[in-house]
Order: structure tokens, then C-alpha cells, then sequence
């Protein structure tokens, strides 16, 4: 059983008839995902893949018993999906869409604090790639074959950078155990901080990578997190050394503007945390390889 | 999105915020005539750049004659204004805002933020009006008041009053600043706004609240159901570069070096820039090409990247992942082929496929430079720009 989802747990694709979320279906499924549906509203009672189309969440979760969802539908709409999905009784939602209003999130996430803690729905994103466990399931939009099964644990805000640390790690022949794109938006539904609580739990998980980036307060809090709740060891990446104060770095969280953002000041937060810092990113694998040979 | 301050007063006086009078001028004549139209004896000519700092950089003169209003506005017309913040090529002065002059007993600094910690909008106030905000938050960070907006009921009257006491303020006038607060608050709800700064916000010796400067700055995320705010874009105001990449759905930020990057990906495209500076290089530019890479959207790249005269070179850095390597090696011969480019350009494919698009790229008739890793893509441009040589 990994973090977030396994093999077993039922998922649902939310705007899965779309040219974006039938595609990565279609990838999920074949990488052994257990997909058991979708909802596209208005398609109710159609079939795409092989697989029942509901024109709600809810219809879908009664019918289907599905436990997990992931969001592909446009911006616009994104918002209100993902509070469909937490008003339909999922317990797990990862939202792929990039391009989400900050303040329609800001709404998202007020809206699911009506939900008791134990009851709410895990968000995972929006504006990330998603959730891998090798070997096990694919909740996201990340190419399979790059991750190799193992014992690291991956939580980051890019796709790509992401993928980029699990191929060096690939090359020295190191697992992932599971990898989470928390997303690279100014709000998003899980922290940094969220994920590393649950890797220190999880007992695939030797080792936690943390690749981050400028912009923000979620380093920091999950430095802290590492240096005060955390017996596995937490390796830390901060992308932006070059990024100029004040400017958007491709994703809408990427911006320094207040104290305590830039990367160098991130690093040494991290630093001061005992977190080890990977000082460049052709060195995520070395990095790793070192710290998992002083792991007990 | 930002813009301009008397577009913002415009924005926020509909909210219900007091803005002094005045009007916009686009030529000196205007400017007169637009003094004679707000009447007085004193007058207020103000730069329209987007940008801070303007009082010090000349931007805001205080004239005491139509004829001085004139003079002023025939020196600011066209310049371009130099401020700590624009960086060494300034912005163009082509819009003056013509104001009225408040007197002042009280200033007032304001500013909301969505704040990503809490999660929520936040308030700023501190009685160091007229101070730069990092200024304040630097040396007296006590002395801000900083109160957290519930998003489901909004900012209430409890809370200005708070606030408008904590100040000191007058109680005759607690209410009228507990209502432009509000006014502001719903301004930055109902337009999707990121930031709304008033500073100051004043009260006058004859005891009216009045916004003397307004400053906002739009989720670019929101645009799509904010076209009123969308048709207030100033494209005089923005880097050539950037507006150009902007029209073109990419995502790119100009700086200074002379190495241009075009990568897929924000989070590599920082990295791999920042793997360039530690090789001993400057990047020329952040440029995110997405996550498709298609042949078409790696030529727009190249076109873009290369109509910045400073690059000397091009370090293309694609991560295929749902794509293959194959077919973005194609896509980057094809952009070569197509385009005369003569700068160095160091191509480094990962991924899917990435062992056919390593035999496309070197087979290919386009010259370049191949690296397999990251550390050698950032290593091998910064040596070929030192190079200064077409491999």
C-alpha cells in the first residue's frame, strides 16, 4: 500500500471525454491506474474507453464506488470541479489545470473547511503533474518509464524539474517510492509540509526529496516540519538562484515578493533546518546516493 | 497585469473611494486645459508609468500656474523616466495625469495583498504613509497593522474601526475610512485583484479621506472573465521582448546575460538558468515553451530568443515526457533549418525516446552542439559563448 493511491483504489477522471483528459487516461489506465469512470456533464450515460461517462461527481462515486479523482477540465471550471469532487464524498483530488484564478482557490479551499478534518478530501495541486507510486498506480500526467520503483520519496511543485531528479536517479539505479507534484500556483491544496508528514509515516519511504522553488512560505514551514517532527532524513532543492525580485517565473507562484522568497534565503532556511541542500540540480542523484548511504 | 494610476482611482472611486479631482493629458495643451477644468491655484503633474518611485525620479511635479502646468508636461511627454525599480532603461512618459493639490494633516499607508500563508487577503495599514511598504515592513514591522479577511463575509466594520482607532484617527471621520477600506476590499474581490495599494491614503486639514495615489496589479489567471480590466493593458509600459512572448501565449522573462534559454517546464527552465550561472554564465532570459515542445512552438522560441541582441548563444533544454525526443529533435532541426541562426546553439534532449533523438540531432545537417546531461549542456554553452566560434 503507497501514499495517496495504490493499484487498488478506484479513480474517476473529471472532464475525461476532453482531447487533454481522455489522452492521459487512456496513460493512466495503461499503466495499471484503476480507472472506473468519469464525468463530463452533459455526457451522462455514454461510454469513452470502454469506461461509464456521469454527468456528476455524485452520480459517478454511487455508481462506481470511486475513492479518487483527477481534475483535467479548463480553468474556467476547474474551480468548481474541485468542489464538486470534495462535496461527492472523494478522499483524494489531484487538479492537473494550470491557469486557475488565485482568488477562485482562495474559495476552493475556504469551501472544504466546511468539511471536518477527517472527512475532507486531500487536494493535491492545481498546475501540477500529479501522483506516481512506480510500479503501483499513476494519478497525474507523468511519463511512467522514468521512475524506477524504490525508496525515495519526491514532493515537488514543477513537472519537469521533477522528472529531471527522477531520471539521475534512475541512471544511478535509485527508486521512488512515491512522487507528488504539489503544484507550482500560489495556493494550492496540499503543502510541501502536508506530504512530508505522510512520507515520514510511510514505510516504503527512506528518504524524502523536496524540490522547490522561489515564491512563498512552504519551504520554510516544511523545513522547520523536517527539523522538528521528522526521524527520516529530508534532502532539499531550491530552484530561482537567477530569478530577478518582483518578476513571475513561468508558474503564477513563482515570484519573489516578500522576505524571506528568494532561493538563497530558501536555502539557507533549509540549511539551518538540517535539511541537506542539493547546491546544483545535475546533482539530485548524487545528492540522494550520498544521503542514503549515512541513512541507518 | 498592472496599471495605470489614474485607471486604478477610476476603478476604485466606482467602489466608492475618494479620489481628489483630475484628468489625463496627452499633450501639453491638454494638461493646461485640464488644469483650468479642476480649477485652483495649485496642481499636481503626474507621469503614468507603470512603476514606483516616481517622486524621486521627477515624475510628480507640484505647479503653482497653468503656465507651469504647460512646462511640465511639455518636459515629462515622451521622456523616459528612470526609477529605482525600472531598471537602467526606464519607461516611456507618454500619459499625465493632471490632479488637484489636498492639503494634508494625516498620511496613511494601505495596502491589500492575497496573503499565502494564511491563505486569505490581507490588509495592511501603517501610520508611515507615503514610505515604501519594504521600508516599513524592514525597519518597524511593529508599526503594520495587519488584519486577515475572512473570504466568506469579507472585511468588517469591526475590523476598520480597529484599524481607524489603532491609527489614532479622528472619530468623526472612523466611519468614512471604514468605508473606503470596505470600498478597496470589494475592489480587489470583485476584480480579481492581487494587489491594491494606496499610499498615502490622506486626511485632509478640512477633514476628508482622499486616495492621493492608487496602485493595482491583476491575477493574469482572472483576464478571462475581467475585460474591463484586460482592454487597460498598456503595452508602451511593457518590455518589447516580453509583450511579444505574452502575444504569443509563452511564458518569458528578459534579463541580462547573454545566454538564451529555451526549455519546457518552469521549474527546469530556473534550473537549468541557474546551472548556467553556476557554470560561469549569465542567462539571458526565463522562457517556458510548456510542456507540448512541438516543432512549431521551438521555432517561435528561437525567433524570440534570438530578436534579443545580447545572445550570443542558445541552450535548448527539453525534458520529453508525454512527447518524444524524436519528434522534438525534428522540431529543433526543422527551427534550424528554417531559421539563419549564427550563434552557437547547445541542444540537450532527456526522456522518452531520447536515444533516437540524440542520433536526429547528430545526424542532422544543422550544426550544433549536443550535451547529455545538465551539467554539460550548461557548461558546453557557456564555454561556446566564450568561444565566441560556430562549432
Amino acid at each position: 500500500m503507497s501514499i495517496v493511491i495504490d493499484n487498488q483504489t478506484p479513480v474517476l477522471v473529471q472532464g475525461f471525454t476532453g482531447r487533454i483528459g481522455s489522452f492521459h487516461s487512456k496513460e493512466m489506465m495503461e499503466y495499471g491506474t484503476h480507472v472506473v469512470g468519469g464525468v463530463t456533464p452533459g455526457r451522462g450515460g455514454t461510454v469513452h474507453h470502454g469506461l461509464p461517462v456521469f454527468d456528476t461527481v455524485k452520480a459517478a462515486v454511487a455508481a462506481t464506488g470511486a475513492k479518487a479523482s483527477i481534475v483535467f477540465v479548463p480553468p474556467p471550471f476547474a474551480a468548481d470541479a474541485i468542489m464538486e469532487a470534495a462535496d461527492g464524498g472523494l478522499s483524494t483530488c489531484v487538479c492537473i489545470t494550470d491557469g486557475i484564478p488565485a482568488q477562485d482557490m482562495m474559495r476552493v479551499k475556504r469551501y472544504m473547511r466546511r468539511y471536518k478534518a477527517e472527512n475532507r478530501m486531500q487536494l493535491i495541486g492545481p498546475n501540477c503533474a500529479g501522483v506516481i507510486s512506480p510500479g503501483k498506480a499513476l494519478l497525474g500526467i507523468m511519463p511512467g518509464h522514468i521512475y524506477k520503483k524504490g525508496e525515495v520519496g519526491i514532493i515537488g511543485r514543477s513537472g519537469t524539474l521533477g522528472y529531471e531528479a527522477a531520471s539521475q536517479l534512475k541512471a544511478l539505479g535509485i527508486g521512488v517510492s512515491t512522487s507528488v507534484g504539489i503544484g507550482g500556483d500560489p495556493i494550492n491544496g496540499s503543502s510541501f509540509k502536508d506530504h512530508l508528514a505522510t512520507f515520514e509515516q510511510d514505510p516504503q519511504t527512506r528518504i524524502v526529496l523536496m524540490i522547490g522553488e522561489i515564491g512563498g512560505p512552504q519551504e520554510a514551514a516544511a523545513a522547520e516540519f523536517a527539523r522538528d517532527h521528522m526521524q527520516k532524513p529530508v534532502v532539499g532543492y531550491i530552484a530561482g538562484l537567477t530569478a530577478p525580485k518582483g518578476r513571475t517565473m513561468g508558474h503564477a507562484g513563482a515570484i519573489v515578493s516578500a522576505v524571506g522568497e528568494s532561493a538563497e534565503e530558501k536555502v539557507d532556511i533549509l540549511r539551518d533546518c538540517g535539511v541537506t541542500v542539493v547546491e546544483r540540480p545535475s546533482e539530485f542523484g548524487s545528492t540522494i546516493r550520498q544521503a542514503l548511504s549515512a541513512c541507518p | 497585469m498592472d496599471i495605470h494610476e489614474y485607471q486604478a482611482k477610476k476603478l476604485l472611486a466606482d467602489f466608492g473611494v475618494p479620489i481628489p479631482l483630475g484628468g489625463l493629458a496627452y499633450s501639453p495643451e491638454q494638461a493646461q486645459y485640464r488644469a483650468s477644468e479642476i480649477g485652483g491655484d495649485r496642481w499636481v503633474v503626474k507621469a503614468q508609468v507603470h512603476t514606483g518611485g516616481r517622486g524621486k525620479a521627477g515624475g510628480i511635479r507640484v505647479c503653482s500656474s497653468e503656465q507651469e502646468v504647460w512646462t511640465a508636461a511639455d518636459e515629462m511627454l515622451g521622456s523616459r523616466l528612470v526609477t529605482s525599480q525600472t531598471g537602467p532603461r526606464g519607461r516611456g512618459v507618454y500619459r499625465l495625469y493632471i490632479e488637484s493639490v489636498a492639503e494634508i494633516d494625516r498620511e496613511i499607508y494601505l495596502g491589500f495583498v492575497l496573503d499565502r500563508e494564511t491563505e486569505r487577503v490581507m490588509m495592511m495599514v501603517s501610520a508611515a504613509g507615503g514610505m515604501e511598504i519594504e521600508q516599513v515592513a524592514e525597519n518597524d514591522l511593529d508599526s503594520l497593522i495587519r488584519i486577515v479577511i475572512e473570504p466568506a463575509v469579507g472585511l468588517q466594520n469591526f475590523q476598520s474601526r480597529e484599524v481607524a482607532f489603532a491609527l489614532g484617527l479622528d472619530a468623526s471621520i472612523v466611519t468614512e475610512v471604514a468605508n473606503t477600506l470596505k470600498a478597496c476590499y470589494r475592489s480587489f474581490r470583485d476584480l480579481d485583484a492581487t494587489m491594491v495599494e494606496i499610499n498615502p491614503l490622506v486626511v485632509t486639514v478640512d477633514g476628508r479621506v482622499l486616495a492621493l495615489d492608487a496602485k493595482m496589479a491583476f491575477d493574469d489567471n482572472a483576464l478571462f472573465k475581467r475585460d474591463q480590466i484586460s482592454e487597460l493593458r498598456d503595452k508602451s509600459q511593457e518590455d518589447p521582448r516580453e509583450m511579444k512572448a505574452k502575444d504569443r501565449g509563452l511564458s518569458y522573462v528578459g534579463l541580462e546575460g547573454d545566454i538564451g534559454c529555451i526549455i519546457n517546464g518552469a521549474g527546469l527552465a530556473m534550473a537549468t538558468m541557474d546551472m548556467i550561472k553556476i557554470a560561469g554564465g549569465e542567462p539571458a532570459n526565463f522562457l517556458d515553451i510548456g510542456g507540448g515542445a512541438s516543432p512549431e512552438r521551438v521555432a517561435k522560441a528561437f525567433n524570440l530568443v534570438l530578436s534579443d541582441e545580447k545572445v550570443k548563444g542558445v541552450l535548448v533544454n527539453i525534458f520529453a515526457g508525454i512527447n518524444r525526443c524524436d519528434w522534438v529533435a525534428r522540431g529543433v532541426v526543422k527551427a534550424m533549418q528554417d531559421l539563419d541562426i549564427e550563434v552557437p546553439v547547445v541542444v540537450r534532449l532527456s526522456g522518452t525516446n531520447v536515444e533516437e533523438g540524440r542520433r536526429i540531432l547528430e545526424e542532422s545537417s544543422v550544426s550544433l552542439i549536443t550535451a547529455d546531461t545538465l551539467a554539460e549542456a550548461a557548461e558546453k554553452s557557456v564555454v561556446a559563448v566564450m568561444e565566441g566560434a560556430r562549432v
